[in-house]
């Protein structure tokens, strides 16, 4: 089984990074861009477990560390 | 003063940090790996240096707050005894929950080394007792990632509560968004937890402890300490 954790940083806090990509992909002239935001993408082997098992642990590994929630959501998605 | 500074690995600060403790309680600090269980008993203050943890992956602190040994800072912090985080240690704090929180990458995106001018808000501290309210302090910066942000509500009740220790300003102690250079909110560059015993900064206060180093407001600091654990003795 195979899963994906994807952190994103919640709505109102700055992300300069996301900026200065915004700021490169206008130089690049790609056209028709509003605004980038960075986030993080953890791509997840699962060794053993059913589904609702794997997402209770992964929701844990989320909350515990893959995430600071003061500043970023985050989703899990157990992959086909 | 019996301190112990714990040591991850990319951690690079904490020999100026061992160096300042020793030069300035007379007393040499143990040096306490990430691996290890354990304070050394009988420890009054657990410091927490700066440098590059793991190298900053995932979050600045991210990974060494989860560390083992910080099951025992957070105990030692629950107690009511101290904990100090200078930069990366700042970040750590926040990321392991003993301060509220996050430092956000510098605003102008540029890693910012060189000295900045800090307003003590308070002396009534045992981190600041030895500074007067309003004194206006010269210390080193060196990070990447020092811009303070929380939600407004925790920056009311950290405003509220006095727990703003010190705050980025001019030469003169004005406020002035020019001098907060990594874009703090309220040019935040160090808060305390809601008990005042654990205190985190991104300024390097053990940076400027000689005269060799051209300047001494560091001193303050840890002086400050060294004589309220001795009160308290």
């Amino acid at each position: 089984m195979k899963a994906r954790v994807t952190v994103t940083l919640k709505s109102g806090i700055l992300d300069p990074q996301g900026k200065a990509i915004e700021g490169a992909l206008r130089l690049l002239g790609i056209e028709g861009i509003a605004s980038v935001r960075q986030g993080k993408v953890f791509d997840i082997e699962i060794a053993d477990g059913d589904r609702a098992g794997v997402e209770t642990a992964l929701k844990k590994a989320a909350e515990k560390l893959l995430a600071n929630t003061v500043i970023e959501n985050y989703r899990v998605e157990v992959l086909p | 003063m019996k301190s112990a500074v714990v040591v991850f690995p990319g951690i690079n600060r904490e020999r100026d940090m061992a160096r300042a403790l020793k030069l300035i309680s007379g007393r040499e600090p143990s040096m306490v790996w990430h691996a290890d269980t354990a304070l050394p008993p009988a420890t009054d203050l657990v410091v927490i240096p700066g440098g590059f943890s793991y190298g900053d992956y995932l979050r600045c602190g991210a990974i060494a707050a989860r560390a083992p040994i910080m099951d025992a800072v957070r105990a030692h912090a629950a107690g009511g005894a101290l904990v100090l985080g200078v930069c990366n240690g700042f970040q750590i704090l926040c990321e392991a929950g003993l301060l509220p929180g996050v430092l956000m990458r510098n605003q102008a995106l540029k890693f910012i080394s060189r000295d900045l001018f800090l307003r003590v808000e308070r002396s009534d501290s045992p981190f600041t007792r030895g500074y007067n309210a309003g004194q206006v302090i010269r210390v080193p910066v060196a990070h990447g990632e020092g811009n303070y942000v929380a939600d407004a509500e925790t920056l009311a009740r950290l405003e509220d509560d006095g727990r703003v220790l010190f705050r980025y300003a001019a030469p003169d102690g004005s406020l002035d968004p020019a001098w907060n250079l990594n874009g703090a909110s309220n040019a935040i560059a160090g808060i305390v937890n809601a008990g005042g015993n654990v205190l985190g900064m991104m300024p390097h206060p053990e940076n400027h402890v000689e005269p060799e180093m051209g300047c001494t407001d560091g001193r303050g600091l840890f002086a400050g300490l060294v004589e309220a654990l001795d009160r308290a003795a």
